[in-house]
């Protein structure tokens, strides 16, 4: 079962914008749409490491900053003719609080 | 399966190919050779292909699905070398085909006129999409093109690269452009509005040479006249490709005979296109090589056909110069001219009758009626009873009202709307009414303006005949896959419906997303915070990174950071400022950038708004590097310090971008002003260019040096420093108010024509509107948004929300 940390209050993200929280496994971009839906994908875009918190967030999507593949939040897959995918991670909200894996709280076991 | 070879994938032969397929699917395998390497485009629209308006993937006609779905077998970049008669087969240098029936399309050949020089690089002809690749590559910009040749083809080529920023001469053998199919007034007409979009014309001019060492550099007339030329199109006509056929003993002309069936001397070779010769004669506009097609198809599948050609229209595809000719326009016995003029506007129109029917049609500058002046020149009808108003055109007969519906409406099903497809009236209402309620569809299923595209309005009218209030016109291209509606429209509903939220925009113009995307969102945003700077609160989340932070996000992540140095003038105090920065954020690099200014690059995002405050303490402001708004004003000392000095062009500079400065434009605003004509401050390949003379100040636009370069042209010239001011503001609102997002002032200038601009700016009663409505949008743009982030409350936004790595060491 997941474990949840509280990271944060949900008014804490403008709307259609991200913050980032620093981790042991490396930067996670946390997104919040124009309804309040909440995302969190690693902080860097598959194909040349841009920061996807930086992108613009349209519905569920974010277009990465640096050379505009876009990716779908859901699942962390590139859109359109870009092949790839970022890592998402389990988060929601509860009572305004943004919860997320505390997975990325312990470091990667090396592998 | 019957086989059938076809060499050339020309317009022609796309057609046959197309007829075939829907007559007889099944009956022939084809194999398609072509010695380019690609299927099927519309080679009408290389012109707009050439001046940037299209791309060649929008002027494919067939694709490689097509060929897949009707299996041909494509050899595409493989010209045929060797025609065995014998045998019947072709053979390529990479092997050979069997055939039942050949058909030969090779078109034809641009004529290289036989002139030292003609080999040179730089010397290129315009005919297929490898020559307007070699144009567009040669990167024409701010360059000189002579284009030999003021035929269609070669006013095409000289209007395409004049949109592409070159100085374009057009060398002409005859007295007046386009002799073929226009009467010397309307040919001067011509000339006259190419001149005024900056093309030269020299007629009468026969090139003796094409000088230069190891590349084109100029072009000589046998007048003694050189004509600077880093690139020369040969355009001054063509020849039918008959190298093929010569070598296999068929008989030629100058074109490959044909019979009306298009059968050449051989039973089992056809042969189509420019490539022909009908009866005497050679054909080089589009329309009847849509009816060879047509009979050939017929021939093909055992039916009786026989060719006839028909006069054909011509229009020239150059935006702003509207002629159209028909028919036969010289002067005779028995022939009798009727000739209207509107010099004021620009306007000829000449009818040339023979025994009470029009023979010659040549109009310019409003071509409305051409159709219908050519459809009675086609059906030979007597025009004597409406001789007195004939020239006004169908809406003065009859008691027609003065309505263009009305003048569509009046036409006969039988009449051609679609002239290069030979499609008429009724093809289309019974397309129509067959349920092709889209342009897309009419063309889909007749062809209709589906070639030139110049009746493209016609066929909507007709189909808006048919439909009555249930068409509604398409929209141009949309501005991305969002919407349907262009950046014009969305810019004009917003200012008609008074949109002013991108919610609103969205629901109201139906977004076919939820949210848009990275390529509406920032435009809407633009277009919102320029028609409403006081409603309108500007939305972070729709910009881009850098606007969005106030900085330039580098390939690591980190930012850079440019403060502004007014005029490019520092003070000892400030770059100490800079350097306490630099030293206590650890910034990897400090580097001047060519806008007369610091950039310290490789600054961590956390770190931007404490570095803002330390610069913003020391009186230092964003410089806005990063904005699509006001970059810099670069100046030179001016007559403060320099002994060539006319005036103080660094005093101007600063209040150049003291006024402007903050402000938001649809692409980024470089500004120089040079204190004298050596022009240090290099202010004539900028946005906005002043260059300070004794008498005053000489204002010019549209520069740039990117990816283009482009030299400025001349705006205004004002010995008054005042107005030179309200001039360069005017000129920045109008920018603002018009172009659209991403288009750079020298390309929106292009667009709407520099005379335009001109118009605007010289109107005192508009320039001190435009004046007031930029001081409007600067009462809430014209602040530091540094010192709007670096609050308190602000700055804990721009570090993380929170750091896990700390509760794992905990």
């Amino acid at each position: 079962m997941t474990v949840f940390i509280d990271i944060g209050a949900l008014e804490d993200i403008p709307r259609q914008g991200a913050r980032v929280i620093r981790t042991a496994q490396g930067c996670v971009a946390v997104f919040r749409t124009m309804d309040d839906r909440v995302f969190a994908l690693d902080d860097r875009c598959p194909h040349k490491g841009g920061p996807l918190s930086e992108g613009i967030v349209h519905g569920d999507r974010v277009t990465c900053p640096l050379h505009n593949w876009v990716f779908d939040m859901n699942s962390g897959t590139a859109q359109g003719a870009d092949e790839g995918a970022v890592r998402t991670w389990p988060v929601r909200v509860e009572q305004g609080r943004i919860l997320i894996s505390a997975e990325l709280v312990s470091r990667p076991r090396a592998a | 399966m019957k086989k059938l070879v076809v060499i050339g994938a020309g317009m022609a032969s796309g057609r046959l190919l197309e007829q075939l397929f829907e007559a007889a699917p099944g009956e022939w395998h084809v194999t398609l050779f072509n010695a380019e390497p690609r299927g099927n485009y519309n080679r009408l629209m290389l012109s707009p292909v050439l001046s940037g308006e299209k791309t060649y993937e929008q002027i494919v006609t067939h694709d490689a699905d097509w060929y897949a779905a009707h299996g041909v077998d494509c050899r595409f970049g493989e010209p045929v070398v060797r025609i065995d008669r014998a045998n019947r087969a072709v053979y390529s240098n990479a092997g050979g085909a069997p055939y039942d029936a050949l058909v030969i399309a090779t078109g034809s050949a641009p004529f290289i006129i036989p002139v030292p020089g003609r080999d040179l690089p730089g010397v290129v002809t315009y005919r297929d999409l490898e020559d307007t690749n070699a144009m567009i590559e040669a990167g024409v910009a701010g360059k000189d093109a002579v284009v030999i040749g003021g035929g269609l083809l070669g006013l095409e080529a000289a209007a395409g690269m004049a949109a592409r920023g070159a100085r374009v001469t057009v060398v002409h053998l005859m007295g007046h452009l386009m002799e073929r199919q226009l009467d010397p007034a309307a040919g001067y007409l011509l000339q006259r509005d190419l001149e005024r979009r900056g093309i030269k014309v020299h007629c009468k001019g026969a090139t003796k040479a094409i000088l230069g060492h190891g590349q084109a550099e100029a072009v000589l007339l046998e007048d003694g006249t050189v004509h600077p030329a880093d690139l020369v199109c040969m355009a001054v006509g063509i020849r039918p490709e008959v190298r093929l056929a010569n070598d296999a003993h068929l008989e030629v002309e100058r074109g490959i005979v044909v019979d009306d069936a298009l059968r050449t001397s051989d039973p089992h070779i056809f042969a189509l296109g420019e490539c022909v010769e009908h009866r005497g004669q050679v054909f080089g506009l589009v329309a009847p090589l849509y009816d060879q097609a047509k009979v050939l198809a017929r021939t093909l599948l055992g039916e009786e056909a026989a060719f006839r050609p028909v006069q054909t229209a011509t229009k020239l595809k150059v935006t702003g110069c509207d002629l159209f000719s028909a028919g036969d326009f010289a002067e005779g016995e028995g022939r009798e001219d009727i000739v209207f003029r509107d010099p004021g506007r620009g306007i000829y129109k000449r009818l040339v009758l023979e025994n009470d029917r029009i023979v010659g049609v040549v109009m310019y500058g409003d071509t409305a009626d051409g159709n219908w002046f050519y459809g009675l020149m086609k059906d030979e009808t007597d025009v004597g009873e409406m001789r007195d108003t004939l020239i006004f055109g169908p809406a003065f007969q009859g008691g027609a009202k003065l309505d263009p519906m009305a003048a569509v409406a009046a036409l006969p099903p039988e009449a051609e709307i679609c002239g290069c497809n030979g499609v008429c009236k009724g093809a289309i209402t019974d397309a129509v009414l067959n349920g092709a309620t889209t342009l897309e569809a009419v063309r889909a299923c007749t062809k209709a303006s589906g070639s030139c595209g110049t009746c493209t309005g016609l066929v909507e009218q007709v189909m808006k005949l048919t439909l009555g209030d249930g068409f509604v016109a398409p929209a141009p291209a949309g501005m991305c896959k969002c919407t349907d509606h262009s950046h014009e429209d969305v810019r004009r509903l917003i200012r008609s419906m008074g949109l002013k939220s991108i919610p609103a925009v969205m629901q109201e113009l139906g977004w076919k997303t939820v949210g848009g995307c990275h390529s509406c969102r920032p435009a809407l945003n633009y277009y919102l915070l320029a028609e409403y700077p006081l409603d309108y609160r500007d939305d972070r989340q729709s910009r881009f990174v850098n606007e969005r932070n106030h900085a330039n996000i580098q390939k690591d992540g980190t930012y850079s950071v440019v403060p502004r140095m007014w005029g490019g003038v520092t003070t000892p105090s400030e770059l100490r400022a800079i350097a306490d920065a630099a030293e206590k954020y650890a910034v990897p690099m400090v580097k001047v950038t060519g806008g007369q200014r610091i950039d310290l690059l490789g600054v961590k995002k956390e770190d931007l708004p404490h570095m803002w405050a330390d610069l913003n303490a020391a009186g230092l402001v964003s410089g806005h590097a990063y904005s699509k708004g006001l970059r810099t004003v670069k100046t030179c000392v001016g007559s403060e310090f320099c002994r060539f000095g006319t005036q103080d062009s660094t005093g101007l500079g600063i209040r150049l971008e003291k006024l402007l400065w903050g402000s938001w434009t649809p692409h980024k605003v470089k500004l120089g002003v040079s204190g004298c004509p050596r022009n240090c401050a290099e202010a004539t390949c900028k946005d906005v260019g002043v260059v300070c003379v004794d008498s005053g100040y000489q204002i010019s636009v549209a520069g740039a040096a990117g990816m283009e370069v482009k030299e400025t042209e001349p705006l205004a010239t004002t010995p008054s420093e005042d107005e030179a001011v309200e001039i360069i503001t005017a000129f920045v609102q109008l920018y603002r108010e018009h172009a659209r997002y991403l288009d750079r002032p020298y390309k929106w200038v292009a667009k709407v024509g520099l005379d335009w601009v001109r118009e605007q700016i010289e109107d005192v009663p508009t320039r001190r509107a435009l004046v007031e409505r930029f001081e409007i949008s600067q009462s809430v743009y014209r602040r530091d948004p540094w010192a709007e982030h670096s609050t308190t409350t602000e700055t804990p936004k721009w570090a993380p929300l929170a750091d896990l790595t700390l509760e794992a060491a905990e």
